[in-house]
């Protein structure tokens, strides 16, 4: 079967040590995370969690069991073949020079991107998209020396009506 | 009114039928067992290691449908509770793991015991909380009893810290519990049934492979009418062993590495397997990609985790076994499934996987067989791991429900001693046998002590060959007989046991092996029987470690049989 790179959004308590609980049961199961974002809801005392992993369907259908047996987890989907909204958020702090600036500048306002910090030596972006959508800012800024980057990991809502 | 957090604990187990608790006590516990002499319900065994401590709790839940309570307290008394909790964890057995914590102020400090147990127990429990204010602690202890108990069962711990035990506040007792992530079904899926009774009532070569799931829902009857009203013969799992009576003609035994050859060969060979209240272990399946080659599967169990984990199925049907069963017997049809049955027949004739060879010597078989020829099956089985732990599943016929307790999934040597403590004290009125080899005995001999300190008659049988037998069988078969390590020096049990005031007898002779096992029998209190056995002795068949379940190393033909 072939591995692909799942997104499973998990309906959590928020309660103390249930990141922990998740985090330890994908080790122990030997599944790999590529991204997890862990966040308050529109429902108090419930966190959201969107992690994105890779396997096969089998796999991700294992892991996705595992985590809704876990309590603290009131439920867990696969929302890789519905329609969704996927974001995230990256910041990446790039080498700026006189002569460079302008140049970065017109990239970052092609990608509808944001400068949010300017300093004599380097500017700081923000990017809001998909995965494709940052990672391709990033390969155009890598030529001007990339000095820091963060990236959150997706967060997904699918489309439409939530009931 | 006002109790204190000990107090709380007392009365939330005793509402939650709580009657023996297996511990030893220590500083961060101490609170709670001070207010012990209030609650005379509760009885305390003190035992000598907080691994028999787990293992005891464990013991009494798998031999009654109550929940096990062990406590230890905080650090080491913890850390030691460890290889229990995860035995019961791998087993589905509910207990209740019930340790102290140094007070709130000290988390974190790296005090005096202080050991992040619940960070442990994580990975090895059903659920485990840290209790951090004493209101939470009544309903957290009915939420671990409700958890421990429902569903798939397993081990809840439950962690807190000294100052909770003794903070006074008002006690209610919640009716409820309120846990919206917990989730199991309860409710039975007609269209899955009807498929998977569509594909039994098709079946040329059907077997049922009864796993311990038939066991926790006390499904035996239903499994019986399915057997029965289909002809369908039944092999079971090691943890399945009892749930179907070994007499039954349509009874094949135990399948996979130490099972009979004809239960292997049944599962090679049939073309429905119907997967009772099992999770495919490896130890049951061999090599996965070669487990019953001719048929579909049918899966039936109460965890969905466990559908499709380990091998794919065809049908599966996630509920609770009894409930599923129920349903499911109305639609098979009756058959007779003659050709199948005289097939398995004539490979039960061929292949005698239980015939015990005349000899002279002492074999462990044949002291097994003697002891379910003593007892006409009618004992609780506790074993421990290894070569004692195969002879007993073999050579004990099993026609009593629930009579074998025995440690599978962990594997943890030692589990014979405290386990059949813990069944002992839950069912007073039966025979309990703890059948242990030398090796695991010596790693909870100490709960000699309890037994004798709190009278729990009973009855010990080592299968004493002075060797780490099954590691030295794997040595011999797969090592080239490079015995590394496996060879023991042991002391003198009998003498042991009479330094803990228990009687016991030494057998060296066949004609001996009798008169110790009635011996035991009839005396009224513990008694141990060290069998000195023939030591190189091997447990078969046998199929290696990985190895397909096509392929079997059978006595007494010693050669590789292939089929």
């Amino acid at each position: 079967m072939s591995t692909t790179k799942h997104t499973l959004v998990a309906l959590v308590e928020d309660k103390p040590g249930v990141l922990n609980r998740v985090a330890s049961l994908f080790r122990r199961r030997g599944f790999n995370i590529e991204s997890i974002t862990v966040g308050h809801t529109e429902q108090p005392g419930l966190s959201r969690m969107t992690i994105v992993v890779s396997g096969d369907s089998a796999e991700v259908e294992q892991v996705r069991k595992q985590l809704d047996k876990a309590i603290p987890v009131i439920r867990v989907t696969d929302i890789t073949e519905q329609d969704i909204v996927a974001r995230e958020l990256s910041l990446i702090k790039v080498k700026a020079t006189s002569s460079t600036r302008s140049e970065i500048m017109q990239i970052v306002d092609i990608f509808r991107a944001n400068i949010v910090d300017v300093a004599p030596n380097s500017l700081t972006v923000e990017v809001t998209g998909d995965e494709d959508k940052v990672g391709s800012l990033f390969e155009l800024l890598r030529r001007f020396g990339i000095k820091e980057m963060v990236r959150t990991g997706r967060i997904a809502l699918t489309r439409g009506s939530m009931t | 009114m006002k109790k204190t957090g000990a107090q709380i604990l007392c009365e939330s187990l005793i509402k939650e039928g709580a009657e023996v608790i297996f511990g030893i006590l220590g500083g961060a516990i101490l609170p709670v067992y001070d207010t012990f002499p209030q609650y005379p319900q509760l009885r305390h065994i003190l035992v000598r290691h907080e691994q028999g401590a787990a293992f005891a709790a464990d013991g009494y839940a798998r031999a009654t449908d109550k929940v096990g309570v062990c406590m230890a307290t905080s650090g080491p008394g913890a850390t030691n509770l460890v290889t229990g909790i995860a035995n019961a964890y791998m087993d589905s057995v509910p207990i209740i793991a019930i340790t102290g914590q140094v007070a709130r102020h000290f988390i974190g400090k790296d005090a005096f015991q202080e050991t992040d147990i619940t960070g442990i127990t994580l990975p090895i429990t059903k659920y485990n909380y840290l209790v951090t204010d004493a209101r939470e602690l009544a309903r957290i202890v009915k939420e671990a009893f409700y958890i421990a108990q429902t569903g798939r069962p397993g081990p809840v711990h439950i962690d807190i810290p000294r100052d909770v035990q003794m903070e006074e506040v008002e006690f209610v007792y919640p009716d409820k519990v309120n846990l919206p992530g917990y989730k199991f079904v309860s409710r039975v899926h007609p269209a899955q049934i009807k498929k998977a009774a569509a594909l039994i009532n098709s079946a040329e070569r059907p077997l049922i492979i009864g796993g311990r799931g038939i066991i926790i829902s006390q499904a035996y009857d239903e499994l019986k009418e399915l057997a029965e009203k289909a002809q369908i013969p039944v092999v079971t799992t090691l943890l399945g062993i009892s749930s179907f009576p070994e007499n039954h003609i349509l009874s094949l035994g135990m399948l996979g590495m130490h099972g009979m050859a004809y239960a292997n060969m049944a599962v090679q060979n049939a073309d429905l397997i119907i997967a009772i209240g099992m999770r495919f272990d490896d130890r049951a399946t061999g090599d996965t990609r070669t487990f019953a080659p001719h048929a579909r599967i049918i899966h039936i169990d109460i965890d969905p985790a466990e559908i499709g984990k380990n091998v794919p199925v065809d049908v599966p049907i996630v509920g609770d076994v009894r409930s599923v069963l129920r349903v499911m017997n109305k639609e098979i049809d009756r058959r007779d499934h003659l050709d199948w049955l005289s097939q398995l027949e004539q490979w039960r004739q061929e292949h005698p996987s239980l015939e015990i060879r005349e000899d002279d010597k002492v074999l462990p078989q044949y002291i097994i067989r003697q002891i379910y020829e003593a007892t006409q099956g009618d004992a609780i089985i506790v074993t421990g791991v290894g070569q004692n732990q195969m002879w007993s599943a073999q050579h004990f016929i099993y026609t009593k429900p629930n009579s074998l307790l025995s440690a599978g999934g962990l594997g943890p040597m030692g589990y014979e001693l405290p386990g059949a403590m813990g069944a002992k004290v839950a069912c007073p009125g039966e025979l309990v046998w703890s059948i242990a080899g030398d090796g695991g005995f010596q790693m909870t001999m100490q709960e000699l002590a309890t037994i004798a300190q709190e009278n729990i008659a009973v009855k010990i049988a080592i299968i004493n060959n002075g060797y780490l037998g099954m590691v030295r069988q794997w040595q011999e078969l797969f090592y080239e007989h490079r015995y590394v390590a496996t060879q023991l020096q042991n002391p003198d049990f009998v003498k042991i046991a009479e330094a803990y005031d228990i009687p016991g007898v030494r057998v060296k002779r066949k004609e001996e092996i009798i008169p110790a096992i009635y011996k035991a029998i009839d005396y009224p209190g513990p008694f141990l029987i060290d069998f000195f056995v023939e030591p190189e002795e091997n447990v078969y068949p046998m199929v290696p470690g990985g190895g397909t379940l096509s392929q079997m190393l059978e006595l007494p033909k010693p050669e590789m049989v292939s089929h």
